[in-house]
């Protein structure tokens, strides 16, 4: 699966229209995950989980952090994430379906946000672009 | 069975109540064969899905969108008995349609996106939570008959 210059169009522009607000969504979208799919907070023991929690918005930023270097390096997203990819593979070991379900919650982060922006064929590209990061995530585990 | 709290049917039946479920149904199956194309295997008679474009503002496309979703639209009514309520679709799934149930959660998702979309804020993470647990529900009702 591969990004072509039309998804790299589409991932760009609609980080653009995010702007500051990649924090908010990145939280956003692990609250909805958390709250959806209650599995992935074995992952998270350590944290205060109640809505609104600090924890929660400060790691949201760090995982949209993360998809905005991502996105600046579209071309080489294993290079820019090599060493979140490490930190995966040995430290954390989340297991490979948890990708799937944080990747759906930022997609209805994203179209709750901006639905007109949200349009089928951005709808396709955000999915591969999350895919793919998610790929390059898991890419040492074994 | 879906285990959904007092709370929960009653988000899904608020915001339900307020979906034009025939419009709603073509987005998401027009997403679903954009999103992930190789789901387009099973529409071969449709004519033109080459383009987002294309695909949207296929009449087939709509039609079928619109009997898939009046058909899930039964389902929230019976959130009881699932698997009751869809038995005979999921055996035409399988048995004539030959269709993977993972197709079911694809549609499923998408639809919680389509929903999003179109409520916004109002599609709050319980509201979400709420409906995830009924599209899969819907989805393993779809694909307990098969074998």
């Amino acid at each position: 699966m591969v990004l072509s210059p039309a998804d790299k169009t589409n991932i760009k522009s609609t980080w653009d229209k995010i702007g500051g607000h990649a924090g908010d969504y990145g939280g956003e979208a692990l609250d909805r995950t958390f709250q959806s799919f209650p599995t992935t907070k074995t992952y998270f023991p350590h944290f205060d989980l109640s809505p609104g929690s600090a924890q929660v918005k400060a790691h949201g930023k760090k995982v949209a952090d993360a998809l905005t270097t991502a996105v600046a390096h579209l071309d080489d997203l294993p290079g820019a994430l090599s060493a979140l990819s490490d930190l995966h593979a040995y430290k954390l070991r989340v297991d490979p379906v948890n990708f799937k379900l944080l990747s759906h919650c930022l997609l209805v982060t994203l179209a709750c946000h901006h639905p007109t922006e949200f349009t089928p064929a951005v709808h396709a590209s955000l999915d591969k672009f999350f895919t793919a990061v998610s790929t390059v995530l898991t890419s040492k585990y074994r | 069975m879906v285990h959904l709290t007092a709370e929960e049917k009653s988000l899904v039946s608020g915001l339900w109540g307020k979906v034009n479920v025939d419009e709603v149904g073509g987005e998401a199956l027009g997403r679903l064969l954009i999103v992930y194309p190789w789901t387009q295997r099973f529409f071969d008679s449709f004519g033109d899905l080459s383009t987002p474009d294309a695909v949207m503002s296929n009449a087939k496309v709509k039609a079928h969108g619109k009997k898939v979703l009046n058909s899930f639209s039964d389902g929230l009514k019976n959130l009881d008995n699932l698997k009751g309520t869809f038995a005979k679709l999921s055996e035409l799934h399988c048995d004539k349609l030959h269709v993977d149930p993972e197709n079911f959660k694809l549609l499923g998702n998408v639809l919680v996106c389509v929903l999003a979309r179109h409520f916004g804020r109002e599609f709050t993470p319980l509201a979400q939570a709420a409906y995830q647990k009924v599209v899969a529900g819907v989805a393993n009702a779809l694909a307990h008959k098969y074998h």
